[in-house]
């Protein structure tokens, strides 16, 4: 029963990169169990490695050492392409700057993860438009990136990750580029997704944003470490 | 697995939909791209397309101008330094043999009533030549056998010496000088068409005089040069036999008196040299559709280099590896077809105006004839 309820369970989790001679230790002995419907900050400063623990969590890098289990599949013993299907059916990704192909429609942006998913034209335009009516976007599916307001990029970026519908969303500082306001919408639309049941892992330095989330841990120098959000701890580690 | 497949196929779709809208997105560049293969295929084509119809006109001039006979250089012995009047005779009277031209060159200086020409070229044929090329003779008349057998001073001129020493008058019945001899005009020369190769190889002659004065102005008795008409039917290699056969005995069986040529001969050489010209062009433009290539690659991996950004990002949204291969391999395959079509096509165009061009050129010729002789 508890088992059915975990999405993504990490256990001794080492990451080594060679650096000249030596290997680097940029990953230690990391544990993370993540439940679904969770809605989880991974709160760390600049180069805390935390964007290498993303790469590892979104399965885009894969541990030196370790057990890494993504909704019950355990990911080191996937190849490649079987990679590319698990990012592709389980987890949806939003960057700091929304990554938009600039020569495609908003639209088209939307329907490029099903693209490799490998649904048909039809069923991809109608789940793209749904999905950019979710995030109110309905008057804007024709418009290329550079037409859209910077808060508008970020939510067909989230429209993106979601369209496949993918059991975790996991989101790298996705305020980061945008001003106070929009960044305050962008994070309530994330907190009404986590409200609709989905499980939702955010990345970021700004402890406002971390603060959005029902449970934050810490990475400090590759190490994770379970914590409350305590005043004590000030803005911002950045 | 089947539906593996038509997801493939699917992917294959995107994939080229992706890729093309690419590349029309980025037209400036593709078109930089393309153009190294463009220029090489329409290169490639163009010479080829050049150089095999010119060999072909010139084939089919050689055919039409050289079947059936065989021109003969006699360098002579010490007792025999060429051939007599009676030899060409003896020749003709040969079975194989319809008829002789002997081939008696000078280079003179030729006035006309204040108005000169220096060096230049005068030939001497017999009557026979103008059998053989009945349209050599656009007026007047040709050289008779009387005016060979005493030597008489008429002469043939082309057009060039016409519009030189006789702008505006008919030459025919008029007199003019050839190294300060009088000689009568009798007749002009018609235009040659195109290519005779005959005319090339033997260098075209401006004015006809009867061989026998053109034996006595060059103080001769004896024809080093002659081209010999074969009898219709006879093959030319048994007929060259025949012909060397008989000579041999007339120059007592001395060797490197002379040298029989057939046409043939000369076309299969002229054939070999062309196919060795063609091939050699084509190398030199197929290496420009090697830099064509290397254009190409050199984009491509420049385009890899500055989308690593859009590849990570496929890659996050869950594209397979050979997914993202295969977008790239579509855009430079797409690149090269259309390079290399536009070439076809670019390459076809240039040829086809080319045959016009030289079409035109001759069709003009033709004409300008025309409104002359009106």
């Amino acid at each position: 029963m508890m088992e059915e309820n975990v999405l993504l369970s990490m256990r001794g989790i080492e990451k080594y990169y060679p650096m000249g001679d030596e290997q680097a230790h940029i990953l230690k002995n990391i544990h993370l169990v993540v439940r679904r419907g969770e809605y989880l900050s991974i709160l760390g400063p600049s180069g805390s490695e935390k964007s290498t623990l993303m790469n590892i969590i979104g399965c885009l890098d894969t541990p030196t050492s370790g057990d890494y289990k993504l909704n019950g599949q355990a990911v080191e013993e996937l190849t490649d392409a079987e990679l590319a299907n698990l990012r592709s059916r389980e987890i949806g990704f939003v960057f700091q700057n929304s990554q938009l192909l600039p020569r495609l429609t908003a639209e088209k942006n939307v329907e490029l993860p099903l693209i490799y998913a490998g649904v048909s034209h039809k069923e991809r335009r109608r789940r793209a438009q749904e999905m950019l009516k979710r995030v109110g976007l309905s008057d804007r599916m024709e418009h290329y990136p550079n037409q859209l307001s910077g808060g508008q990029q970020q939510r067909v970026a989230i429209a993106r990750a979601l369209v496949g519908n993918p059991s975790l969303l996991l989101a790298d500082e996705p305020t980061g580029a945008l001003d106070q306001k929009t960044g305050k919408q962008v994070m309530a639309l994330f907190q009404e997704l986590n409200a609709e049941g989905r499980t939702v892992v955010m990345i970021t330095h700004d402890i406002n944003i971390a603060s959005y989330a029902r449970r934050v841990v810490h990475i400090i120098d590759g190490e994770l470490s379970e914590g409350e959000l305590t005043s004590s701890e000030g803005g911002s580690y950045a | 697995m089947l539906k593996n497949l038509r997801k493939k196929l699917m992917m294959l779709g995107e994939c080229f939909s992706m890729s093309l809208s690419n590349i029309l997105n980025n037209r400036v560049r593709s078109f930089l791209t393309v153009l190294g293969i463009l220029i090489g295929v329409t290169a490639v084509i163009a010479l080829i397309t050049t150089v095999s119809g010119f060999s072909g006109t010139l084939s089919s001039s050689f055919m039409s101008m050289g079947a059936g006979t065989l021109s003969v250089t006699v360098t002579g012995s010490d007792l025999k330094p060429g051939m007599t009047t009676e030899d060409l005779e003896e020749l003709t009277e040969l079975d194989i043999v319809e008829g002789i031209t002997p081939n008696v060159t000078l280079r003179s200086r030729l006035s006309k009533s204040g108005k000169y020409k220096t060096n230049v070229s005068i030939s001497g044929k017999n009557f026979f030549y103008f059998i053989k090329t009945a349209d050599a003779v656009e007026r007047g008349r040709t050289i008779h056998p009387t005016d060979e057998n005493s030597r008489t001073f008429v002469c043939l001129i082309n057009h060039d010496i016409m519009e030189e020493l006789f702008y505006g008058i008919d030459p025919v019945g008029e007199t003019m000088y050839i190294d300060g001899v009088p000689f009568l005009v009798i007749g002009v020369l018609a235009e040659s068409e195109g290519a005779s190769v005959i005319n090339l190889l033997s260098g075209t002659a401006s004015v006809i005089i009867p061989y026998t004065t053109a034996l006595k102005m060059n103080n001769a008795n004896v024809v080093t040069s002659f081209t010999v008409y074969l009898a219709e039917g006879a093959d030319s290699t048994q007929a060259s036999e025949t012909i060397t056969e008989t000579m041999d005995r007339m120059f007592s069986f001395e060797e490197d008196c002379f040298t029989v040529t057939t046409m043939s001969g000369i076309e299969d050489t002229m054939n070999s040299m062309l196919s060795m010209v063609s091939t050699l062009l084509a190398g030199i433009a197929s290496i420009a559709l090697v830099v064509g290539g290397i254009g190409i690659m050199n984009m491509m991996l420049t385009t890899v280099t500055e989308r690593t950004m859009e590849i990570g990002l496929k890659k996050a949204l869950g594209a397979i590896p050979w997914q993202i291969q295969l977008q790239f391999l579509m855009e430079s395959f797409l690149l090269s077809m259309i390079g290399g079509l536009l070439g076809v096509a670019l390459g076809l165009g240039l040829s086809f105006a080319l045959c016009q061009a030289t079409c035109c050129l001759k069709r003009s010729k033709v004409h300008m004839k025309a409104r002359r002789t009106t």
